[in-house]
């Protein structure tokens, strides 16, 4: 890896994919630090409707863009004439929500005269790991899990990745948030999942996991969310009171297991030796309790953020932009919000 | 003949509901909005895989629940898969581009579609998906039987209905 030039990289990050209006500020001089990192979570508003409201969330993210990136140049003590690039989430995510953080994105690169780097949101969920673990290095196989992505990507090298595997129906946090309504636990689910299922029996219910065929790298999250949803109404008809904390710890096994066998069998087989986790279910603890264990039984290295890193914030969007900008790979052509975008094609 | 005011079908198994989804898909033309209706579980994104494979979409049609809106091209008309489910009421989803995919140039799919009921174009077709209990017509699939009635709302849809009828029958 060589740095361009002399003294320290200082990015400007955006990321609005979703729920979060966030603003960071990162600088390297080789190795990585995060300066800022200042997220306006939504959550709480969203709490009241049970899910993400899309026009909502693009409302609060004009309403908190220009605060919290004041915010993320005070707590990092940089000056804006001191941002080399800013980089920016272009997909995929909500259209509206996109469109805000890049809009602020390249009003800041054009006023600072600096390159604007498009930026994938799945790419930047594996960057998170990055940013905490110096000594992480390509290739490696990385899991993303959160409400609206499940991909197992092959890491070869910076700018050189696939995705071997994903969902064909619904992401694995959507299943959690799915099933925690069905069960009345709120928005969002996969926490309050995972806080039960420790106290829960991971056994009292038999629920299928969908391996889908030999080989396959792909997930299907669909077939449980319906187990789930037909063996709570068979109890409702018969009066019987829901086992809710039996059932939150079969769920979540019954989806772990899946996430865990794939994610291994994928490092393995590719040689890595590295496994990494992101997305906001890499927070959750059965799975990484479980991950750990059989990291350990296959000789395999296990990587994962803290949980402020793990959900969407605009570190991680400035940590891949830094290495885009090493790369050169930088402020090519127009930045476009592609809210569909797969991780292999660009974005502009 | 008496014009046909709806159609009933039964599956008992996913991928019977996809196929069914698969054979409305190829009939499906450029303006043409389907509204699906039932509950979590009842096997809208399954029917909605479907049509998006009869409309010759070659990579997974996966839940919009995340993301609101997904677009397609495949070898059809493009296939604009939305679901509103987590919306609180259509107000919202005219700010995201609603009037551009429903009276755009593909075939738009709606899921949870009676959350948006004031704003649905008169001329569309209604799919309401029920689990059925699989004891109470004495037929085995344990929780896999889905009864699927297609309520066409105007002359394009009551054709389109018919010719649906037509397919499936074909394939028994």
């Amino acid at each position: 890896m060589s740095v361009q030039g002399g003294g320290d990289v200082v990015i400007l990050a955006f990321e609005t994919s979703c729920d979060e209006t966030s603003c960071a500020v990162v600088v390297g001089d080789g190795s990585l630090r995060v300066a800022s990192n200042i997220v306006a979570s939504q959550v709480e508003l969203h709490q009241r409707f049970g899910g993400v409201v899309p026009e909502i969330a693009s409302r609060s993210h004009v309403e908190a863009i220009i605060p919290v990136l004041d915010r993320a140049f005070g707590d990092a003590g940089i000056e804006p004439h001191q941002v080399d690039a800013v980089a920016v989430t272009f997909g995929p995510g909500l259209v509206g929500s996109l469109l805000v953080g890049l809009s602020a994105a390249k009003a800041a690169a054009s006023a600072l005269g600096v390159p604007l780097i498009g930026i994938n949101h799945i790419e930047a969920h594996i960057y998170a790991n990055f940013l905490e673990h110096p000594d992480l290095a390509p290739p490696l196989v990385c899991l993303t899990v959160s409400g609206g992505h499940t991909d197992l990507v092959y890491f070869r090298n910076h700018g050189d990745y696939d995705v071997i595997g994903r969902t064909r129906d619904d992401a694995a946090g959507e299943a959690f948030d799915k099933v925690a309504r069905i069960l009345g636990l709120g928005y969002p689910g996969g926490p309050a999942i995972d806080r039960l299922a420790a106290s829960g029996d991971p056994a009292a219910v038999t629920l299928p996991r969908a391996y889908l065929e030999e080989g396959s790298y792909d997930f299907s999250f669909s077939g449980i969310k319906t187990a789930v949803l037909n063996y709570v109404n068979g109890l409702r008809q018969k009066g019987l009171e829901i086992p809710v904390r039996d059932l939150a710890a079969s769920f979540q096994a019954a989806v772990i297991e899946v996430l865990a066998e794939k994610a291994i069998r994928a490092a393995t087989a590719t040689g890595v030796g590295r496994l990494a986790l992101s997305g906001g279910v890499a927070a959750n603890r059965g799975l990484r309790r479980l991950l750990e264990d059989r990291c350990r039984d296959e000789g395999l290295e296990l990587y994962y953020p803290s949980p402020s890193l793990c959900t969407d914030n605009a570190a991680m969007v400035g940590c891949a932009g830094y290495y885009h900008y090493i790369r050169g790979s930088s402020g090519e052509g127009p930045v476009n919000a592609v809210p569909g975008v797969s991780l292999s094609q660009p974005g502009s | 003949m008496a014009k046909l005011i709806e159609a009933s079908f039964m599956t008992y198994a996913p991928g019977e509901t996809r196929e069914l989804g698969e054979l409305l898909g190829r009939l499906l033309k450029a303006g043409d909005v389907i509204c699906l209706m039932g509950g979590l579980g009842s096997g809208k994104t399954c029917f909605a895989q479907g049509i998006g494979r009869g409309l010759g979409v070659k990579e997974p049609v996966t839940s919009p629940t995340f993301t609101i809106i997904h677009e397609y091209r495949g070898t059809g008309v493009p296939f604009y898969h939305i679901d509103v489910y987590r919306l609180e009421d259509s107000g919202e989803i005219e700010c995201i581009g609603y009037d551009d995919y429903v009276y755009g140039e593909g075939a738009t799919v709606i899921e949870w579609a009676d959350k948006i009921q004031d704003i649905l174009p008169c001329e569309r077709l209604d799919v309401f998906l029920d689990a059925v209990e699989a004891n109470e017509d004495g037929l085995a699939g344990a929780g896999d039987a889905r009864r699927i009635r297609f309520v066409p709302r105007g002359a394009r849809f009551r054709i389109l209905v018919e010719e649906l009828v037509r397919d499936a029958r074909a394939r028994l």
